[in-house]
């Protein structure tokens, strides 16, 4: 029984370590330095390493504007996803309407479809609205990836608030709009707040549709793939351990409600 | 077919203990009733009967045979759940005969204890159908036949008919009656409804925070309780209480004395449909608060001083709030605790 | 139900967004995908299948798809299992086991590009243990069967967790008294797990299955950041015809067979996996 038991934690164990020794191992190259990724054989271990690789990393030209396009983006894409994606969430937890099959089925119907890949036809028209190449033409097709999800999650969250509560306001005087401001909200919020980080998680991580739409002001992940054939090794480790940090600690914070999130979503 | 003895079965979750060193023998063919409010154990107790949960200490032997350390699928267990548990994957046929096939039966034994099971149950018209096309009364029927079909020796029900609306919950008590009886299996029978167990049970284990408070037949738990708790948890209404002060081994009560075991603090016990009504030189006086016409009888309750009563009238009488009633207990029917422990005191 | 107005607003905004950004787009490639030179005609898709990368990529992308997909399957289903007889500091080894799925395909790539270049962490490690002398390659087209692994590697480093989360909430939502019950009947832990556990996750089986496949077919950055253009697959295969060759219809062509792909694929899951209305809880 306990070898079985220690056979079992070792099991475990490989598997955390197979998840987090590739992040320590692009740490290790990211703030390394030239020197480091140069080295033969390498050292496992954190040696000379110093945040000055770093730092001279977000010097190179065009790093630090595409990491706050990046942020740009993705914050517009959590506000959008949120904002058209919450109140249609709302709706079909709520009302029993005419239309809202063929919506549900709108909604699934994305996840049929790679939906970065329909970046492609978007180029022209966004040209011709001046969208292209904008942080804002970004979100808009990243909202298109984060939106469906959205809905469903909140959905789900404002199905889980006993409708009751919402008659119960009513009764004592509140209206829809006060109602649902004060009992419903306060209630979906948390669900909320970690259905936008998602969006945000998203977007910061779409590479396809960021590297089609911007030649100039491209986002983080457009821009290391734009140089990844002709930038120096650690130069792209550097940007790829950028690109992990924020997200984990973003997984991090929605680690709670990751679950639900998806039990819901695959409903 | 055998018999299961609990051997000083003990259940500690961490800090918590859930059971104090249980010891229990049921007979074989005895159809045994673990009573006791939520959280007392029993559930837990069933479930380590069944091996789902592993005692702290302690063994387990069905048939004489220590099960302690086997798994669930070793014990030559039938379970009905709480929530019925039956497959909603399978349809009724495959949920009846899931023990069957997964023991390796026959197809010819399959389906003679099929048929026999969902007989005894009346569920052959949905044998094909699938559990959500089923009433909950009809999937409740589903999960004693899946039970019964592998003919076991030990039947074990957690709360089965809690899930039922109370008109269905009557009928299915009824006829689990007279399946079981047939069957003749060894039943343990967890529920928090004392009118089940009193209704089903051979022997009755009242339960209360992880030790067997009494153990004996319906109508002895009822007239004798051997705890002030088992009293207060058993019949409807619950028995009556009162603490009062005795002296050379009698207490006054309004009219009345009445003997008791001992001297100083005791606690009398009185179920409320021991008493009739008497004249006011013959009883203690109850002034009423509330009276309830129940239809066979009316449900009065009231005061005795600083003591609360509720009893039982005859349904033709209906006393007003704020009107004294005088009662007597029935001879033979007062029972007497101890002030302190709440353990019942030999009636003198 | 009150017959209102309200519902129709709220969700108004979502449905005109939609129409425009993914409606819209999805009629436009395919309009755009079967139009050359000012007219209508299949020249895209003939241009898409002369070219010497196509059938590299069909089959790249095909290959890393149905290896990677199984796997992580087994794989997520093998740790969801594993996560229920962890007594203490589940909390903790799910969180790292979910960490990947903030991890895009692009930095998965770099990732796994620091530890298997050739002066990398895995040729270091495997100097020190004495079992090569010095830097090896494989992430060149001369090693295409190394570079395909590492490809496979990397995508199931960076996607099974989501494969994982899926799982682990499909399996919550599965009371446990299935599993007990059958358990009592006389099932052993892999009958219990293969007439009970698999079937009862049917539907989050599916819906990984079908999210993983149409992101694979979108793998685009992780092959990009491993293999540059040694490995050609569908979806880098439209960026360059976008990009660099500016011919957006070519471009167009690649995403219709990728959009067709992985519809094709979703709808045999949803027949296949299909459970029936009077199966379910």
């Amino acid at each position: 029984m306990t070898v079985r038991r220690g056979i079992f934690l070792s099991g475990v164990l490989v598997l955390c370590a197979w998840t987090l020794v590739p992040i320590w191992l692009i740490t290790l190259g990211a703030v390394g330095g030239r020197d480091a990724v140069n080295a033969w054989p390498k050292s496992f271990g954190l040696g000379q390493a110093s945040l000055d690789t770093l730092a001279s990393f977000l010097r190179i030209d065009g790093v630090l504007a595409s990491a706050l396009t990046s942020v740009e983006v993705a914050v517009l894409c959590m506000i959008f996803s949120i904002a058209l994606g919450a109140p249609a969430g709302y709706a079909l937890a709520r009302y029993a309407f005419r239309g809202a099959t063929t919506y549900r089925l709108l909604i699934l119907m994305t996840r049929a479809f790679p939906v970065g890949i329909l970046a492609l036809p978007l180029t022209v028209g966004f040209i011709n609205l001046g969208l292209y190449d904008t942080a804002l033409g970004v979100a808009l097709m990243h909202t298109a990836l984060a939106l469906p999800f959205a809905v469903l999650v909140s959905a789900s969250l404002f199905q889980a608030i006993p409708r009751e509560l919402e008659e119960a306001a009513w009764v004592f005087g509140c209206s829809t709009f006060t109602a649902f401001r004060r009992v419903v909200l306060p209630l979906a919020l948390p669900g909320i707040a970690a259905t936008s980080i998602f969006a945000f998680v998203i977007s910061w991580n779409e590479v396809f549709a960021a590297s089609v739409l911007t030649v100039r002001h491209r986002t983080l992940t457009a821009y290391l793939l734009a140089v990844l054939s002709e930038s120096p090794l650690h130069v792209q480790f550097a940007g790829g351990l950028m690109l992990i940090v924020p997200s984990v600690l973003f997984i991090f914070l929605v680690r709670k409600h990751l679950f639900s999130m998806w039990g819901i979503a695959n409903r | 077919m055998a018999d299961i003895l609990i051997d000083g079965i003990r259940k500690a979750f961490g800090p918590v203990v859930a059971l104090e060193k249980v010891e229990l023998r049921i007979a074989d063919g005895e159809f045994l009733a673990l009573l006791g409010p939520s959280g007392c154990g029993k559930t837990t107790l069933l479930r380590i009967i069944a091996g789902l949960e592993t005692q702290t200490e302690g063994r387990i032997l069905i048939g004489g045979r220590d099960v302690s350390a086997l798994p669930p699928r070793s014990r030559g267990l039938g379970m009905v759940f709480q929530n019925y548990a039956v497959f909603p994957h399978m349809t009724v046929r495959d949920n009846v005969s899931f023990g069957l096939r997964m023991t390796g039966a026959d197809s010819a034994r399959i389906e003679r204890q099929v048929k026999r099971a969902a007989g005894l149950l009346h569920i052959e018209p949905y044998l094909d159908r699938y559990p959500a096309q089923l009433s909950g009364g009809q999937r409740q029927r589903v999960a004693v036949a899946r039970a019964l079909a592998i003919e076991p020796a030990v039947l074990l029900m957690d709360e089965p008919l809690s899930n039922l609306d109370a008109l269905l919950r009557l009928e299915m008590r009824a006829e689990l009656k007279s399946v079981l009886r047939e069957a003749g299996t060894t039943t343990v029978y967890v529920t928090h409804d004392q009118t089940e167990a009193m209704g089903l049970a051979d022997r009755i284990a009242v339960l209360y925070a992880g030790r067997i408070q009494q153990l004996a037949r319906p109508a002895e738990i009822y007239s004798h309780p051997a705890t002030r708790f088992v009293g207060g948890f058993v019949g409807s209404p619950p028995m009556n209480f009162c603490e009062l002060e005795a002296h050379g081994g009698e207490v006054t009560l309004g009219a009345l004395r009445l003997a008791t075991p001992h001297d100083g603090p005791v606690v009398m016990g009185l179920r409320g449909e021991d008493v009739e009504e008497v004249a006011p030189d013959q009883g203690f006086p109850l002034l009423v608060t509330v009276a309830e016409p129940m239809g066979s009888h009316t449900l009065v309750t009231g005061t005795l001083g600083a003591h609360r009563m509720r009893v039982v009238v005859p349904a033709a009488r209906l006393p007003q709030a704020g009107e004294t009633i005088h009662l007597r207990p029935l001879p033979g029917r007062l029972r007497w605790m101890n002030a302190e422990t709440g353990a019942a005191l030999e009636t003198v | 139900m009150r017959k209102t107005l309200a519902p129709y607003m709220l969700i108004a905004p979502s449905a005109v967004f939609l129409a425009l950004l993914f409606l819209v787009p999805l009629v436009q490639t395919v309009a755009l995908g079967f139009q050359r030179d000012g007219g209508w005609s299949l020249g895209n898709f003939a241009v898409m299948a002369g070219d010497l990368n196509f059938s590299d990529a069909v089959f790249n992308t095909f290959r890393i798809v149905l290896i990677v997909v199984p796997l992580q399957l087994c794989l997520a289903i093998g740790m969801a299992l594993m996560l229920r007889h962890i007594q203490r500091g589940r909390d903790i080894v799910l969180w790292i086991w979910s960490i990947p799925l903030g991890i895009s395909d692009l930095a998965a790539g770099l990732v796994w590009l620091a530890i298997l270049n050739d002066r990398g962490y895995l040729n270091s490690a495997l100097y020190h243990l004495g079992l090569v002398s010095g830097p090896q390659s494989y992430l060149t087209y001369e090693t295409p069967v190394a570079l395909l692994g590492a490809i496979i590697l990397a995508e199931m480093w960076r996607a099974t967790a989501i494969v994982l989360v899926i799982i682990v909430a499909g399996l919550q939502l599965v009371p446990k008294e299935y599993a007990e019950a059958a358990g009592v009947f006389g099932a052993t832990p892999f009958q219990i797990f293969r007439r009970i556990t698999l079937p009862l996750i049917k539907p989050s089986i599916q819906t990984a299955l079908i999210l993983r496949t149409v992101l694979a077919f979108e793998m685009f950055g992780i092959v990009l950041a491993l293999g540059g253009r040694n490995v050609p697959v569908l979806v880098s295969e439209a960026y360059n015809w976008q990009y660099a060759n500016q011919d957006y219809g070519v471009a167009a062509a690649y995403a219709v067979v990728v959009m067709v792909v992985s519809l094709a694929g979703t709808v045999v899951y949803l027949r296949v996996l299909r459970t029936p209305k009077e199966q379910r809880t």
